[in-house]
Order: structure tokens, then C-alpha cells, then sequence
């Protein structure tokens, strides 16, 4: 590698055809994808259940309990990222990958208790077949719940990099990308938790 | 048209605070789950959306920072859901009306189809 390049800013902190830093802009670029493949995923489950009123009987087998946790356990991370990228801004390096790891713990809680949540629901019969009703959740959930999951590798990457004090600016990115999938717990938590 | 590193990785203008905002959305969160002990559907169903709306909205307004984006960013996401919007036109009617005479639900109205058997 030349001197040259190896002191070349990264593409993303360096170029800009709108304005918008072509990383920021490709983060929303990705989550407007996101909202294609979530937003279909809700709204035909949306239109499927005002015709099955039996799925009431189905969601009621959820436990509300365990989802509400998660719903705190995603904002809480949410506000750690949130707080990371302050962090960020201000040079702070090692707080931002501390932050960042808080996240990543919050992402590690939310899979244990959806773990114990499906181990329990799959043991009294509420399996993938079982309903169109169990379909969906298990399909949508488990899309966010992967998700996640990619979160929390791209966080730990970010988190691993911070702390050296290099690409700080991703933290932002990995916040944005982090908060959407809040957003979407936001939606799928009344649609399978509470509606009973 | 290329940037340089400073004006493009700009830093916000003011972070708000964000801890009132997580409290605020905790607030909420506990005020959604109260729908369910009223014992009225139809109010479970508005309290939990409504506010999932509005948690949504802050989450994305200060968090995501979309209060401070530039349009850009804005005419993408709307496009986005208008595609939604569009998706449940197109389907809509056939999946909502159940009635009519220009199409049969064979699933609904005569149970699954039978397996074959080989």
C-alpha cells in the first residue's frame, strides 16, 4: 500500500453527490428497503387479520409480558446508540465503544428472552404450521429477530474500531441502522403482543 | 460534485437531550399497555397503534435525527411508503372483499383443496 492511499479518508467521509455524506446516505438507502420488506410483511398480516377473527384467540397465546420487556430492553439500547454517536461526535473514541457495547448486550438480552419466548411457545404447539397467525409471527419476528443479530456483528465491528479511535463517524451509521430496527419492534409488538 | 472531508461529515447542529426523550418514550410504552385493562378492544387497538405511531415518530425525529436531514432523505422514505400504500390497493380487494359474484374464494367457501394422492 502507498502513502498515498494509506492516508486516503475513506469514500464515505470524502465524496457527496446530495449533500448528505455518501455513507449517511447509504445507511437510508438501505432501511428504505427495509421499509418495502417490513412494510409488506405488516400490512398484508394487517389485512389477513381483520378477516380471521380467530387469530384473537391465537395472539392471546403470546406472552405480552416478555414482548413488553423486549420493548424496553430495544429503546434502552436504542438510547445507548443514540448516546454513542454523541460521543462520537465529540471525539470520545472510548465512550462511544463503550456505548456501543451496551447496545450489543441490550441486542444479546432481546434474543435471550425471544429464545425462552419461542422455546415456550413451540413446546405447547404453537408452531410455524399450526396457523397462518403463528406463520407470520414467526416469519416476522424472526426477520427483525435476524436482524438484529446483524446489528449486533456490525456494532461489535464499529465498537472494535472506536475505541482505536478510527472511523468514527460509523458509529452514526450502525445508530441509524440500530434505531430502525427499534422502529419496526415498535410496530410489531402491538400487532402480535397486544392486539388480543 | 466531490466535498471535502469537513463539510461532509459534518457533526449535528445540537444534540437534543436525549435521556428526557427515552423517559418520554418509556411514558408512552407504559400508557400503550394499559389499553388491554379496559377490556375494550377497539381501544386497545388505537391506544397501542396510536402510540406506536407516535413513539415511531420520536424515535426517528430525534434519534435518527430525521428532524435535521436534508429532503433528500425524506422523498426516499416517502416514496417507500407510498409503495406500501400502493401494495395494499392492489391487494386489498382481493384479500378485504369477501363478497361478489366475479371471483370465488374456493379456500374459504368449499375448505382447502384435497391432496393428491400418488
Amino acid at each position: 500500500m502507498t502513502q498515498a492511499t494509506a492516508t486516503h479518508a475513506p469514500l464515505a467521509t470524502s465524496r457527496s453527490a446530495t449533500g448528505i455524506p455518501t455513507g449517511r446516505l447509504a445507511i437510508w438507502w438501505v432501511l428504505a428497503s427495509e421499509i418495502v420488506i417490513f412494510g409488506g410483511l405488516l400490512v398484508s398480516y394487517i389485512m389477513l387479520r381483520v378477516h380471521n377473527a380467530h387469530w384473537t384467540a391465537e395472539a392471546s397465546h403470546t406472552n405480552t409480558w416478555a414482548g413488553a420487556f423486549n420493548t424496553i430492553v430495544l429503546l434502552t439500547s436504542s438510547l445507548s446508540a443514540v448516546l454513542g454517536h454523541q460521543a462520537a461526535e465529540k471525539g470520545d473514541g472510548q465512550g462511544a465503544a463503550r456505548y456501543l457495547w451496551m447496545t450489543v448486550g441490550g441486542g444479546a438480552v432481546f434474543l435471550l428472552v425471544k429464545a425462552y419466548e419461542y422455546t415456550s411457545e413451540i413446546s405447547h404447539g404453537f408452531t410455524l404450521f399450526r396457523d397462518v397467525f403463528w406463520s407470520y409471527y414467526y416469519v416476522a419476528t424472526g426477520l427483525h429477530g435476524l436482524h438484529v443479530i446483524i446489528g449486533m456483528i456490525i456494532l461489535s465491528i464499529v465498537a472494535v474500531d472506536a475505541a482505536k479511535g478510527r472511523n468514527l463517524h460509523r458509529v452514526e451509521l450502525i445508530g441509524i441502522y440500530w434505531h430502525f430496527v427499534d422502529v419496526v419492534w415498535i410496530f410489531l409488538f402491538p400487532l402480535f403482543y397486544l392486539a388480543k | 460534485m466531490n466535498a471535502s472531508p469537513e463539510t461532509v461529515h459534518e457533526t449535528h447542529p445540537a444534540h437534543p437531550d436525549y435521556i428526557k426523550i427515552y423517559l418520554i418514550l418509556i411514558g408512552l410504552f407504559i400508557v400503550s399497555m394499559l389499553g388491554p385493562l379496559f377490556g375494550v378492544p377497539a381501544l386497545t387497538v388505537v391506544l397501542a397503534f396510536g402510540i406506536g405511531v407516535c413513539k415511531a415518530g420520536l424515535v426517528v425525529a430525534y434519534f435518527m435525527h430525521l428532524n435535521v436531514e436534508k429532503r433528500y432523505i425524506w422523498f426516499i422514505l416517502i416514496t417507500m411508503l407510498v409503495f406500501m400504500v400502493v401494495l395494499y390497493a392492489g391487494v386489498a380487494p382481493d384479500v378485504m372483499k369477501q363478497g361478489g359474484h366475479n371471483w370465488q374464494h374456493v379456500v374459504t367457501e368449499k375448505g382447502p383443496p384435497a391432496v393428491a394422492n400418488h
